[in-house]
């Protein structure tokens, strides 16, 4: 222990202090009052109905409506970033005829409304009535009559996959993108092929960009899939649509679904959270994690 | 008859293994031209130091050899094949992806930043071009990355990923990876001037041990008492054009030129 006048050994254990900011207290007051006014409204207001809501919230339609939610999103979701990488693929390839189809798809699916997209789909039979799908200049194939295949879910699930592809895309090219320069000479420079360099080097080493994104993009896509109640698909919304427009509970039913959608979007968000905080991590430290950990062992 | 004139078509690749050939070659980046009419030879077995101020196309000129970049007129051969292109009557046709990937594995380039593969470890960067490139066995690609490993001194830290690593200790992992290769010619870009002046003499000391295995190989530098002990000859780049060539004794101790000896009184300071 240094030698210190004995008056100063009491301030020097002192804790410090932090003083809040006259802007955060008026800012608490705030937030005090507008949790009561909030508290007060669902407490009072008889109109919520919240009687109602416990009888709804885990009833067989409205579990059903949820399944069938998760199920497109999940099924969707996997097509789409299906898509997009093949997507991205293709274009970073770099052959222009490619690069320009590519970039059709990305502009059409990108600078289009998702829900136009989705009705646009559900009526794809006025255009094709039927599609034949065979081997060009023979007779060998089959005959698709696509008014009967093209049944609402099989609409959503197209509409929602090939929307999400060309976001997919994007964002996979940016991982690609944020790929070293120097990496991409040195395999080229040890002469390895396009695929492997995609497979080996640009795929892995962009997953860390790629992946938190996607994750953001999965509860994205988990609300959009309420678009697909305009196409009749018996989703969460469209199950309590049904109930409402039978017994008029209409706010209550809304709030069964809004609960359920909140409930699911927070469950997917923590390991969201983990995975954002891993990568990031991963990619801004290298040897100097360690380094800092002997630092403060040290010290 | 017929099998006599193929052992003598196969001899002649053989002594042609390792010579690299440029002749009057000219690369410009958007009407910059960076090699002006650059004319070197290397013999089979040689070391050529290549020196120059920064931005006088050192970089360029060994990528265009290692056909990362190709050359704009002039002829540029390794092991006695055009880089890059195949000659045609009516001019010069370049070669598809696959047969320019082939011919950069008789090519090696060590980067001035290494650029080892961030998501492998020392042995897997090692390891990851025989096996992909040449198609070797896991366990055979493994065995000789070990053995290359031992070699430039990292076998201790093979299963470190470059970020764990020093910039010595990286330069070294990059040189057994292109080592790994067998190729006929290894190409140095400047492999110490990223590096801490403390962790220089390690990567030169393997450099050296390479160099004495009797491989051709081309290097640019900035350390001139490292070209002197190591180079048969010396080529002094100066604005893209080749300004002195010749053996270490002339161009380094009685330059002939006055930007050569201009030069290397500003280097030796
Ligand atoms: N990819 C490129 N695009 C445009 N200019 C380039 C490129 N690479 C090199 N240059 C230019 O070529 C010149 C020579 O560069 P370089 O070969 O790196 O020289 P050195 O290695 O001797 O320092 C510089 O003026 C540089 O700006
Ligand atoms: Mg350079």
């Amino acid at each position: 222990m240094a030698q210190h006048p004995a008056d100063l050994m009491e301030s020097i254990n002192k804790p410090r202090i932090t003083r809040k900011t006259k802007t955060e207290k008026t800012a608490w007051i705030v937030l005090a009052v507008v949790a009561v006014l909030i508290v007060h409204t669902l407490i009072s207001n008889p109109n919520f109905e919240w009687a109602t809501v416990g009888r709804y919230f885990f009833g067989f339609p409205v579990l059903k409506g949820l399944l069938l939610t998760i199920i497109l999103t999940i099924v969707s979701m996997a097509l789409g970033t299906l898509i997009g990488l093949v997507l991205a693929v293709l274009k970073i390839m770099n052959i222009t005829p490619i690069t320009i189809l590519v970039d059709l798809y990305l502009t059409f699916f990108r600078g289009t409304p998702i829900l136009v997209q989705l009705i646009f789909w559900f009526n794809i039979a006025a255009l094709f009535p039927d599609l034949f799908l065979g081997i060009p200049f023979t007779d060998i194939g089959w005959g698709i009559n696509v008014n009967a295949i093209m049944t609402p879910l099989v609409a959503a699930v197209i509409g929602l996959s090939l929307n999400e592809g060309a976001y997919t895309a994007e964002n996979i090219r940016g991982g690609f993108l944020s790929v070293g320069k120097g990496q991409l000479e040195a395999a080229d420079s040890l002469g390895f092929s396009e695929w492997t360099k995609i497979t080996r080097i640009i795929i892995p080493q962009s997953l860390p960009t790629i992946i938190p994104a996607t994750g953001n993009r999965l509860i994205g896509m988990f609300k959009e899939t309420t678009l697909v109640s305009v196409l009749g698909v018996a989703d969460l919304l469209q199950s309590v649509q049904l109930i409402y427009s039978r017994n008029y509970e209409t706010i209550p039913l809304l709030i069964v679904a809004c609960l359920w959608y909140l409930i699911i979007t927070l469950a997917l968000s923590y390991p969201q959270k983990k995975i954002e905080d891993r990568y990031s991590k991963h990619k801004n430290s290298g040897g100097k994690v360690t380094a800092t950990t002997e630092g403060v062992k040290l010290g | 008859m017929i099998s006599d004139t193929a052992v003598e078509s196969d001899t002649a690749v053989e002594t042609q293994r390792g010579l690299v050939e440029i002749y009057s070659t000219t690369k410009s980046f958007h009407g910059n031209t960076v090699l002006k009419d650059v004319s070197v030879c290397v013999k089979p077995g040689s070391v050529t130091a290549l020196i120059g101020p920064s931005g006088s196309g050192k970089s360029t000129l060994l990528r265009c050899i290692n056909g990362l970049e190709p050359i704009d007129s002039g002829v540029l051969k390794v092991n006695g094949e055009h880089v890059g292109v195949v000659e045609r009557s009516d001019g010069f046709y370049s070669l598809n992806r696959k047969k320019r990937a082939l011919q950069r594995v008789s090519v090696g380039l060590v980067f001035q930043h290494f650029n080892l593969f961030d998501n492998f470890t020392a042995l897997e960067n090692v390891a990851i071009a025989p096996m992909q490139v040449l198609k070797r066995s896991k366990s055979e690609a493994y065995e000789t990355a070990r053995s290359y490993l031992d070699r430039v001194g990292m076998l201790e830290r093979a299963d470190h990923y470059p970020s764990q690593l020093s910039g010595g200790q990286q330069q070294r992992v990059a040189i057994a990876r292109c080592l790994a290769m067998k190729p006929d010619v290894l190409l140095f870009d400047e492999p110490t001037s990223a590096l801490d002046p403390e962790l220089v003499g390690e990567v030169l000391d393997v450099i050296r041990k390479v160099s004495a295995s009797g491989k051709t190989m081309v290097l640019s530098t900035h350390e001139i008492g490292f070209a002197r002990q190591i180079a048969d000859q010396v080529v002094f780049l100066d604005e893209g054009r080749v300004c002195e060539a010749g053996p270490v004794e002339q161009v380094l101790d009685n330059p002939r030129e006055a930007r050569t000896q201009k030069f290397l009184e500003r280097v030796f300071g």
